[in-house]
C-alpha cells in the first residue's frame, strides 16, 4: 500500500521533558489511523509536528512525500487540520467561516462557494449556513469544523480529538461521517483520541501512545495478540447453589476448575467465577459445573476489546 | 454623516490598495509558481479591516475623535475673523491655523490627535493576536497554508489602512470646512504641510498599535496588554515628564552661571524628554504646523545673531523636525521587530 504519513525517528523535547520519544509511524493512503493515548502522551505534539506547526527537534517527517519541516506550506495545502477545541470567527455566518478558509486556500471565489454549499449539505448544516456561528451548538461547530477541513480538498485529514464534548448520539454521527467521507473521497484521516470505543468503531489500525511512545500499533485484534500472549480468554461464571451452600464444595470445584487444561487462574468472588485461559473453556466449564451438582446461571466469554488492551498498558505504565 | 463620509473614503482607499495587491499577486504568481501569494494575504487584510469597522470598540473611539475634532473646529470658525485679525501678519498661512489655534473653550486639533490617537492606536491592536488565540482561531488560520508571518503583518497593515483613512478623513474634514466657512483656498504649501503632518500623525498612531500588538502576543489576557499599553502611554504623557523634572532639578545652574553652563543645562533637558514618542510627536506637528518654529532644541544667541525673523519654507520645516521622524519611525519598527520575533517562535496550540 502507499505510504502518505511517514514518521522516523521523531523526536521532540520541551525542557527536560520528552515529549515524543523516537516515533517512528507510517500510515497508508485511503487509511483510518487510530491514535490512542491519555491526555498529555504526546498525540497533540506529533500532530503539530506532522503540519510543520512547530520545530522538530530530531527525526523525519514526510507527509504525502513532502518533508513536513522543510516546506510546512505545501503540506499545510494537502493536509485538512481539525485542532483541539477549534474556533471560529463567532460574528460571522458558518458559511463565512468557511468562505475565509477557502479564500486562504486561494481558492478561486466562485469554485469556493459551489464547494462550500455542497459540503455544507454534506454536514448537514445547510439550513444553518447564515446563521453565526455564535448560536451555533457544540455539535454543529464540530460539523463546521470538518466541513472547514474538507473544503481545501485535502489528501489527508488529521483530527484532534474531534468528538470532546459531544453527546453520545452526536459522537455517532460524527463518527459515521467520518467515515463515509473517508470513503467516499479516498482521504487519508488520522484520528486522535483517548476515547478507545470510538477509535474501535472506525479506525483501521490504531497506534498506543504513551509517554510520548507508541507501545503498539497495528489492527485491533493483532493488537490483543501482540500483548495477550499468554492469558487471552476470560470467562465469567455464575453458579446457583440450591443445596446447603457449604465453601468446601465451593472450593473444591475451584480445584477442579484449575485442572481443566489451559486454564492459568480462577478467582471465586460471591458466587461468581472469573476464569483466564489460553483457550476457550466455556464446554468444559459448563460441563463441569452442572456435573457437580451446582446450577448456571450464566457464563460470559470475554475477547478482548481495545478496553482491556488500554487498561493493560496502563498498569504497565504505573509499573514503570 | 461622519461615519458616511469615513465608509466613502475607505472604499475608495482600499480598492485602490486591492488594485496593487492583486497586481503584485499576478506578478509574483508568473514569478514563481508556488501556490504561496499575495492573493490570501490580501484577503486576511481584507477581513481584519472589515472587523475593524464593524467593531463598536472602533465606531465609539472614531465617533469621541470625529466630534471632538470637529467641536474644535466650529469653535475656530466662530471667531475667525478675530483670528485673522490677531494674527494678520501671519495670515499667508490661516489654514494652519485651524489645525492649531482654538479660543480657549476646546483644545486645538492637533491637541486632540496627540491625545486620543494613542488611544486608537492601543484599542485597535490590544487584542489583536491574543483574542485570536483565546477563541482559538488562530490555531486553524496557521494550519492553512499561509506563511506564520501573514497573521501579524495582516494585523498591522490593516490597522494601518483604517488609521489612515481616519486621520486622512478627519484632515480633510477640517480643510473642507475651512473651506466652506471663509472661502478662502489653502496655498499648495499650507496643503503640503497638512498632507505631511497627517502622513507623520500616522506614523505616531502606528506606533501606539505595534505597541498594543507586541503586548498582545506577549500577554493571553486582552486585559494586561490593554492595561499595559495605557500603561506606557500614562508613564510617557504624565510620569516621565515628571521624573525628568526631578533629575533637571538636581543641575540647575544658579542664576549668574555661565552661558555655555545654561547652554549645557538646556540641551540636557531638551534631550532628555527626546525619548518620549508623544514628545517626538509634538515637535514634529509644532514644526510643520507653526512655520515661525526655526529650532526645536535651545539656541545660542549666536546661532540667533543675523536670523531674519520669518517663516521657514516647507523643506526646511522637514529637515528640521528630520531627527524626530527618524526617532519615531525607529520606535515603530523597534516594536514591530519585537513582536515578529515572539511570534515567529511561538509554538501555537488550540487556546492554550
Amino acid at each position: 500500500m502507499e505510504t502518505c504519513i511517514e514518521v522516523s525517528g521523531l523526536t521532540k523535547k520541551y525542557g527536560t521533558h520528552l515529549a515524543v520519544d523516537d516515533l517512528t509511524l507510517s500510515i497508508g493512503k485511503g487509511e483510518i489511523f487510530g491514535l490512542l493515548g491519555p491526555n498529555g502522551a504526546g498525540k497533540s505534539t506529533t500532530i503539530l509536528m506532522l503540519l510543520g506547526l512547530t520545530e522538530v527537534d530530531s527525526g523525519e517527517v514526510k507527509v504525502c512525500g513532502i518533508d513536513a519541516t522543510r516546506n510546512p506550506l505545501e503540506v499545510k495545502s494537502k493536509v485538512g487540520y481539525l485542532p483541539e477545541d477549534v474556533g471560529f470567527y463567532n460574528d460571522y455566518s458558518g458559511f463565512q467561516n468557511l468562505m475565509y478558509i477557502a479564500r486562504l486556500n486561494n481558492i478561486p471565489i466562485k469554485k469556493a462557494q459551489k464547494n462550500a454549499l455542497g459540503i455544507l449539505e454534506e454536514v448537514g448544516l445547510l439550513d444553518a449556513k447564515d446563521k453565526k456561528v455564535g448560536s451555533y451548538s457544540r455539535g454543529m461547530r464540530q460539523r463546521l469544523g470538518l466541513a472547514d477541513v474538507l473544503i481545501k480538498e485535502p489528501e489527508v485529514i488529521i483530527l484532534d480529538e474531534p468528538t470532546l464534548g459531544l453527546d453520545p448520539e452526536g459522537v455517532r454521527k460524527f463518527l459515521q461521517l467520518i467515515v463515509r467521507l473517508s470513503r467516499k473521497k479516498g482521504i487519508t484521516v488520522l484520528f486522535s483520541s483517548h476515547h478507545l470505543h470510538q477509535i474501535q468503531q472506525v479506525c483501521d489500525r490504531v497506534g498506543i501512545f504513551v509517554k510520548g511512545k507508541l507501545l503498539a500499533e497495528g489492527k485491533i485484534s493483532d493488537l490483543a495478540e501482540q500483548l495477550f500472549t499468554k492469558n487471552t480468554f476470560t470467562t465469567q461464571v455464575g453458579i446457583t447453589n440450591n443445596k446447603t451452600s457449604l465453601n468446601d464444595n465451593l472450593k473444591d470445584l475451584t480445584k477442579k476448575i484449575n485442572q481443566i487444561e489451559s486454564v492459568a487462574k480462577v478467582t471465586l468472588n460471591n458466587n461468581c467465577f472469573s476464569i483466564e485461559s489460553k483457550q476457550d473453556v466455556s464446554d468444559e466449564l459448563s460441563k463441569l459445573i452442572v456435573n457437580s451438582g451446582y446450577g448456571l446461571s450464566y457464563l460470559t466469554k470475554k475477547g478482548y476489546g481495545l478496553d482491556d488492551i488500554y487498561h493493560q498498558y496502563f498498569q504497565e505504565e504505573k509499573a514503570i | 454623516m461622519n461615519t458616511k463620509t469615513f465608509k466613502i473614503g475607505f472604499s475608495k482607499l482600499s480598492k485602490i490598495k486591492f488594485l496593487e495587491s492583486i497586481d503584485f499577486f499576478r506578478r509574483s504568481e508568473s514569478d514563481n509558481g508556488s501556490n504561496v501569494s499575495l492573493a490570501s494575504f490580501q484577503v486576511m487584510v481584507e477581513k481584519e479591516i472589515t472587523d475593524h469597522i464593524r467593531n463598536w470598540r472602533f465606531i465609539i473611539l472614531f465617533t469621541i475623535i470625529a466630534l471632538a475634532c470637529l467641536g474644535t473646529l466650529f469653535s475656530t470658525l466662530s471667531d475667525s475673523a478675530k483670528t485673522l485679525a490677531e494674527n494678520n501678519s501671519e495670515s499667508t498661512f490661516f489654514f494652519l491655523n485651524l489645525f492649531t489655534k482654538s479660543d480657549g473653550t476646546l483644545p486645538s486639533f492637533f491637541v486632540f490627535v496627540g491625545f486620543l490617537g494613542p488611544l486608537f492606536g492601543i484599542s485597535l491592536g490590544f487584542d489583536a493576536i491574543s483574542s485570536e488565540q483565546n477563541k482559538g482561531t488562530l490555531s486553524r488560520i496557521m494550519a492553512q497554508p499561509i506563511p506564520r508571518d501573514y497573521i501579524i503583518n495582516a494585523k498591522f497593515l490593516a490597522g494601518i489602512i483604517v488609521i489612515s483613512v481616519m486621520l486622512f478623513t478627519l484632515s480633510f474634514l477640517v480643510l473642507g470646512a475651512g473651506l466652506v466657512a471663509l472661502g478662502i483656498p489653502p496655498t499648495a504649501e499650507e496643503f503640503m504641510r497638512i498632507i505631511i503632518y497627517t502622513v507623520l500623525s500616522i506614523v505616531y498612531v502606528s506606533f501606539w498599535l505595534n505597541l498594543s500588538i507586541m503586548f498582545s502576543i506577549r500577554f493571553k489576557q486582552p486585559a494586561t496588554s490593554a492595561l499595559l499599553g495605557l500603561a506606557v502611554w500614562l508613564f510617557f504623557t504624565i510620569f516621565y515628564p515628571l521624573i525628568v523634572n526631578v533629575i533637571i532639578k538636581g543641575f540647575e545652574p544658579s542664576k549668574f552661571a555661565s552661558q555655555s553652563k545654561i547652554f549645557i543645562y538646556q540641551k540636557l533637558k531638551f534631550y532628555l524628554v527626546q525619548i518620549m514618542p508623544n514628545e517626538l510627536f509634538n515637535e514634529i506637528t509644532s514644526a510643520l504646523l507653526v512655520p515661525s518654529v526655526r529650532s526645536l532644541g535651545p539656541l545660542t544667541m549666536e546661532q540667533m545673531h543675523g536670523a531674519i525673523p520669518s517663516t521657514l519654507s516647507i523643506g526646511q520645516s522637514l529637515l528640521l523636525v528630520w531627527p524626530q521622524v527618524t526617532g519615531l519611525l525607529a520606535l515603530t519598527l523597534l516594536c514591530f521587530l519585537f513582536s515578529y520575533v515572539i511570534f515567529m517562535k511561538r509554538e501555537i496550540r488550540s487556546r492554550g
